[in-house]
């Protein structure tokens, strides 16, 4: 089932156009992975989908639970409510916050606390806050990080902080995820756990994800479906297999006449 | 459960020893007239500091307009209370001042608050001052002479309660679901956004309920001194404000009661001084920023339950 249809999206900047004609579609509880060289137009293309820049054309629809949904040319914040969640490629945590209060804000808008509620500290504030508590740990608990609650974003080592950001994605209870080169920076140890991670995630929240990544290690090991961007556009689309043999993607990374 | 209850019966019992601490040293005679007067400007900047607070430390948005707000409610409550002369005309006033003042934030907020750190600060300025001279010029406000032989309703022990009031109103606002959503908002808006946050609607709200207590510190400000004058509403104002904020800690309810406390003891100790005073006040304010530039506290936070947990740790080693 197509869970998430793009159709022609294209944003210009001025006279560059950063992403054109773009149509790729993502089906349930599938792992897409999105590569491209540097310039590639990876990064406008997610922040096309999840609405951080509106797209000069091109539509993007979700199948939600009420049927379908259009989701260009909405804020953020709604189409991070209908269930499109994503990690920034360099991190942007609450660094100032807490662990928990990072965890707890990516679940504001399903939290339905009330604001005399909160005020009188009625009896049902607490329970609420309790319930939430716990949900935090039990989510910290699978990615190993229960006993980080307590401290702040900015004091966890730099493995960590991208772990958070995927468990702080994860808590909006998304039905895509988006994850923005999330092996950058780290070292092959580290990178082995990410894969392992990202299988673990899927198994276990059953949810669709789209990875942008430059570690072809990473891609080739989880990727199910890869797409590939140069110069803002598609030029090839398979299983790992069948873009690494494609002689337009093979031109794309290493120069030449394919 | 009953831990919550403990917390919450320890800070009542702080609130009720602080009255009966005052009303003691009145009886005794440790607290004077002059001392009072203090006392009772202390806690209307800090009901106006916290409310501040709450808009630039919390949310992160740099308003330099409280006086405005807090000029809505002067004017507002002490126009009632002038037409009703008792306790009730108080309430009604202090809750149509809220309300008025909740209405111009809103009204203003929306359009200000998608501009950002110093434009903001531009902005709400000129809200303020634009608030100034309407009651500057109104027949109802009595113009540049202001109002005068407004009834005094509101003594120490009313300030006080409202003191209580508005801190518990902020506190638990911050330490809520909204709160988080409105400080996730002054640790990144774009993540914030991406989280499911509408950044645009925190910022709001947090920006109404900081005018809405500005609005009762105006009220008790009109009530107690009996008279006001829209120069009384001025820049300074809402820079004597902001000093509060700055020197206790950015985001620090406690370092805004510590800072309005020291600064309010300091103008006191200062009377004797004469024309020096404001002299070696500005100095002390200098010597805080250069030896303690995040402000007195920082981001500290007195905590009755990180108390307890320390006890118990204690006593359980």
């Amino acid at each position: 089932m197509t869970l998430l249809d793009v159709k022609g999206l294209t944003k210009s900047f001025g006279g560059l156009t950063a992403v054109s004609d773009v149509s790729l579609h993502l089906d349930d509880n599938e792992l897409v992975a999105l590569i491209g060289p540097n310039g590639a137009g990876k990064t406008t293309l997610f922040n096309l989908l999840t609405g951080v820049i509106v797209p000069t054309e091109g539509t993007v629809t979700l199948q939600a639970d009420s049927g379908l949904e259009v989701l260009n040319k909405k804020k953020p914040y709604t189409i991070a409510q209908a269930g499109l969640a994503r990690t920034f490629q360099n991190i942007r945590l609450f660094k100032g916050l807490s662990v928990e209060d990072n965890v707890l804000i990516a679940m504001t808008s399903k939290n339905k606390e009330g604001f005399f509620e909160s005020i009188f500290r009625l009896p049902s504030f607490y329970k609420k806050e309790d319930e939430l508590h716990q949900q935090v740990l039990d989510l910290l608990k699978i990615f190993d990080m229960q006993d980080d609650a307590d401290k702040l974003a900015k004091n966890l080592p730099y493995g960590a902080q991208r772990r958070l950001e995927i468990v702080r994605a994860l808590a909006t209870k998304p039905k895509i995820l988006f994850l923005d080169e999330p092996a950058a920076g780290m070292n092959p140890e580290e990178t082995a756990d990410l894969t392992r991670l990202i299988r673990q995630i899927q198994e276990e929240f059953h949810i669709t994800i789209l990875l942008i990544e430059h570690d072809m290690s990473l891609v080739m090991n989880v990727a199910e479906r890869i797409y590939v961007l140069e110069y803002g556009q598609l030029i090839a689309e398979g299983t790992p297999e069948e873009v690494q043999k494609d002689p337009k993607v093979i031109k794309a990374y290493l120069g030449g006449e394919a | 459960m009953k831990k919550n209850l403990k917390y919450n019966l320890t800070w009542l019992a702080i609130m009720v020893v602080g009255y009966i601490l005052i009303d003691v040293l009145e009886l005794v005679g440790v607290i004077d007239q002059f001392a009072e007067t203090t006392l009772v400007l202390i806690g209307i900047n800090i009901i106006l500091a916290t409310g501040l607070n709450l808009i630039i430390g919390f949310s992160g948005q740099f308003s330099l307009g409280h006086a405005g707000f807090m000029a809505i409610g002067a004017y507002t409550s002490a126009l009632i209370t002038q037409a009703i002369p008792n306790g009730g005309g108080m309430v009604l006033g202090l809750i149509a001042g809220m309300a008025l003042s909740a209405l111009v934030a809103l009204i203003v907020g929306i359009p200000t608050l998608r501009l950002n750190g110093d434009y903001l600060a531009i902005a709400t300025m000129g809200v303020a001052e634009i608030i100034r001279i309407i009651m500057n010029n109104l027949k109802i406000t009595n113009g540049p002479a202001g109002l005068y032989n407004i009834p005094q309703l509101a003594n120490w022990s009313v300030v006080y309660l409202f003191v209580c009031l508005t801190t518990i109103l902020i506190v638990n606002f911050i330490h809520s679901r909204d709160g988080r959503a409105v400080m996730s908002v002054r640790e990144d808006e774009i993540a914030a956004e991406s989280m499911g946050v509408n950044i645009t609607k925190w910022k709001v709200i947090a920006f109404v309920l900081g005018a809405a207590t500005a609005a009762i510190g105006g009220a008790l400000h009109a009530s107690y001194i009996q008279t006001i004058a829209p120069n009384d509403f001025g820049i300074m104002e809402s820079i004597n404000i902001l000093i509060i904020v700055v020197m206790g800690g950015i985001g620090s309810i406690t370092g805004t009661y510590v800072a309005a406390i020291v600064l309010g003891l300091l103008d006191m100790v200062l009377q004797n001084f004469g024309t020096l005073r404001m002299v070696l006040y500005s100095l002390a304010l200098i010597l805080i920023m250069v030896f303690k530039p995040s402000g007195l506290l920082g981001t500290w936070e007195f905590s009755v339950r990180r108390i307890f947990t320390k006890l118990k740790a204690k006593g359980d080693a």
